[in-house]
């Protein structure tokens, strides 16, 4: 098996007195994607945090592509999307994208195709030009995952990619990332919507700061003898 | 390159907002506009004496003063209603060749222009009295003298007739004309002052939105420097910082007739420095920020406290250890180096000292900054 595209390793993560992360395992092997699933206040957030090196783990290692975070340099090979749209409202789509592509250290003949290819993804291309204040919140979420998918980073880090998008436009994400899994890209996603746990390979259970299980979700099922991964979840909160 | 990347973006962003933009260049041009008038249009005070049996010479001599009115009063009781009833500034009556002054002293520059009035009539009054003598006493001596034998006569030395009138006053001025006033003194650190507030409650509040709004997460999770960030901002507010500097100068000079004896170019690198000190400080105090209403609760205790220690107000009238304050307030820095270009036309190679301080400002500034940025990434 190649190696693991992120691998953390015990990670306690604390602001002040608070243990937030309580000794976290988790593995993203290439071509997976895998679901944090867990309450608010479980610890998604700063799983992600400490897998970007936004955070550093109190103890416990925490790797990416082989390399411990923090490692600024890591970050141009990373494509993450936040929960909040994280744009900026005064330019048009096509200028927050190439500003990203900067940011992001794009080479300067690629960007025009880099951005092309995304806007093409989230079909946004008619309204690319436009100002972001007039785009509607579904526009502005896909607009937030092209940017994340801006220059074919080997993995994504997704924080509630689709919280307030309606069906149709979630499908359609969920046929991209399938996509980006079929290139043999790695997504580590966060949802709190139970029924998108069914769409990744692995699912991690989140509650309290650990890791209450973590495999696909058919194994998740028949593990618990329950039908559906809501179930499975609310047995396994129920259990702790 | 991500630096000019974020110069450039920071720029757009504000072109964009057309309210802003206004604040930035419109509002100082009005605000030294209206001060202007403020200070320089109606520096005298117009007072009116009511006067009660006092003698002609003095009498018209009062008249004859600038902003002065005389009005006569029969009776000692008549002048009195008039002050109550606010119709005259003072009342001013002679007994027996002494005055008595009442002055209703509900405007203590009222008060004090008509004592001066009074006295200069009164020094008027009696050298007309002594002028009137001399001549006097001149004519007997002439009468006197031609009364004298001839031969007497001839022993004495010729006597011209005293010179009665008064030497001409022409003045010069080193800097400005005779309507140079205290706005032109206080212009210089007015100017700074602009450039200070604005960048800095603009930068801040930029800065925070791109916090709240979650820009500066995902700004960070791409291998961007923390101290690309910070120059990529001060490239961009160095650049509003001299063109407000620019458009304030050239508006002061071209609208309010205000001469500047240095060269614009140092001017503008001054408030350049300045500038940078107000956006780093900007920065730097909205990560203490959580929303818009919370930075500008920074206003009373940042900006405010720098009027007064900026040399507006003079800092020789204050007390030492007060004075001592003003040692960290940037703007006094800014306002002596650019007094000393609008006004003396110092070049900037002998503003050594105040360049060298708000440097010094920006350099620690700008290093808390980028260590700052730290709190929302750890590489």
């Amino acid at each position: 098996m190649a190696a693991p595209i992120i691998l953390l390793h015990n990670v306690v993560k604390k602001f002040g007195e608070q243990t937030v992360l309580k000794g976290i395992d988790l593995t993203v092997q290439p071509g997976t994607i895998v679901g944090l699933i867990g309450p608010s206040g479980a610890g998604k957030s700063t799983i992600i945090k400490v897998t970007l090196g936004m955070e550093v783990a109190t103890s416990g290692t925490a790797e990416v592509f082989n390399q411990t975070m923090p490692n600024r340099q890591l970050l141009g090979q990373i494509g993450y999307m936040a929960q909040t749209d994280a744009l900026y409202e005064d330019l048009s789509a096509r200028e927050n994208l190439k500003f990203y592509a900067v940011m992001k250290g794009l080479p300067q003949q690629a960007t025009e195709a880099a951005i092309e290819h995304v806007v093409n993804v989230v079909d946004l291309a008619q309204d690319v030009n436009k100002r972001v204040s007039g785009y509607s919140g579904g526009m502005k979420r896909r607009l937030s995952l092209a940017i994340a998918l801006l220059g074919d980073p080997q993995l994504l880090v997704l924080d509630e990619p689709t919280v307030g998008i309606d069906p149709a436009l979630r499908r359609q994400i969920w046929r991209e990332l399938k996509r980006v899994k079929k290139e043999g890209r790695s997504i580590l996603i966060t949802t709190h919507v139970m029924d998108e746990a069914e769409l990744v390979d692995d699912v991690a259970l989140l509650l309290g700061g650990k890791v209450i299980a973590f495999d696909t979700s058919t194994n998740l099922e028949a593990q618990y003898h329950e039908d559906s991964i809501e179930q499975v979840f609310l047995k396994a909160e129920g259990a702790e | 390159m991500r630096t000019l990347a974020i110069t450039k973006r920071v720029l757009k962003e504000l072109l964009r907002d057309k309210q802003t933009l206004a604040l930035m260049f419109i509002a100082p041009i009005l605000i030294l506009v209206l001060m202007s008038f403020i200070f320089s249009s109606n520096q005298t005070i117009d007072v009116k004496i009511g006067t009660v049996t006092v003698g002609q010479t003095l009498d018209q001599d009062l008249a004859k003063t600038k902003h002065v009115t005389v009005k006569h009063y029969a009776t000692k009781k008549a002048a009195a209603h008039a002050l109550k009833k606010q119709r005259v500034d003072a009342t001013l009556r002679e007994t027996n060749g002494n005055y008595h002054l009442t002055y209703a002293n509900t405007d203590s520059s009222k008060t004090a222009a008509v004592k001066m009035a009074f006295k200069n009539a009164v020094t008027n009054a009696q050298t007309t009295g002594l002028k009137n003598k001399l001549v006097q006493a001149t004519t007997a001596l002439v009468t006197l003298k031609q009364q004298l034998p001839a031969a007497m006569q001839a022993k004495l030395p010729a006597q011209a007739a005293p010179k009665t009138q008064t030497p001409k006053v022409t003045n010069h001025y080193i800097y400005g004309n005779s309507k140079t006033g205290f706005f032109d003194k206080i212009l210089p650190i007015l100017i700074g002052f602009f450039v200070f507030f604005f960048v800095f409650l603009i930068s801040g509040m930029a800065l925070l939105r791109e916090r709240t709004s979650g820009t500066l997460d995902r700004l960070l999770a791409t291998p961007v420097k923390r101290s690309e960030i910070v120059f990529g901002y001060m490239l961009g507010y160095g650049v509003i910082g001299v063109l407000q500097t620019i458009v304030i100068v050239l508006a002061s000079v071209w609208l309010l007739n205000v001469e500047v004896v240095g060269s614009l170019f140092s001017l503008v690198v001054v408030n350049l420095v300045l500038a940078l000190v107000a956006l780093a400080c900007g920065i730097l105090l909205s990560t203490f920020a959580s929303s818009e209403f919370q930075m500008m609760q920074f206003m009373p205790i940042v900006v405010i406290p720098q009027v007064f220690f900026s040399g507006i107000i003079p800092l020789a009238s204050m007390a030492s250890w007060v004075r001592a304050i003003s040692a960290v307030i940037p703007i006094k820095y800014s306002g002596d180096a650019s007094t000393q270009i609008m006004m003396f036309g110092t070049p900037l190679s002998r503003l050594g000292f105040d360049v060298g301080i708000l440097l010094i400002f920006l350099l620690i500034l700008t290093v808390l900054n980028i260590v700052g940025l730290r709190r929302y990434r750890k590489a």
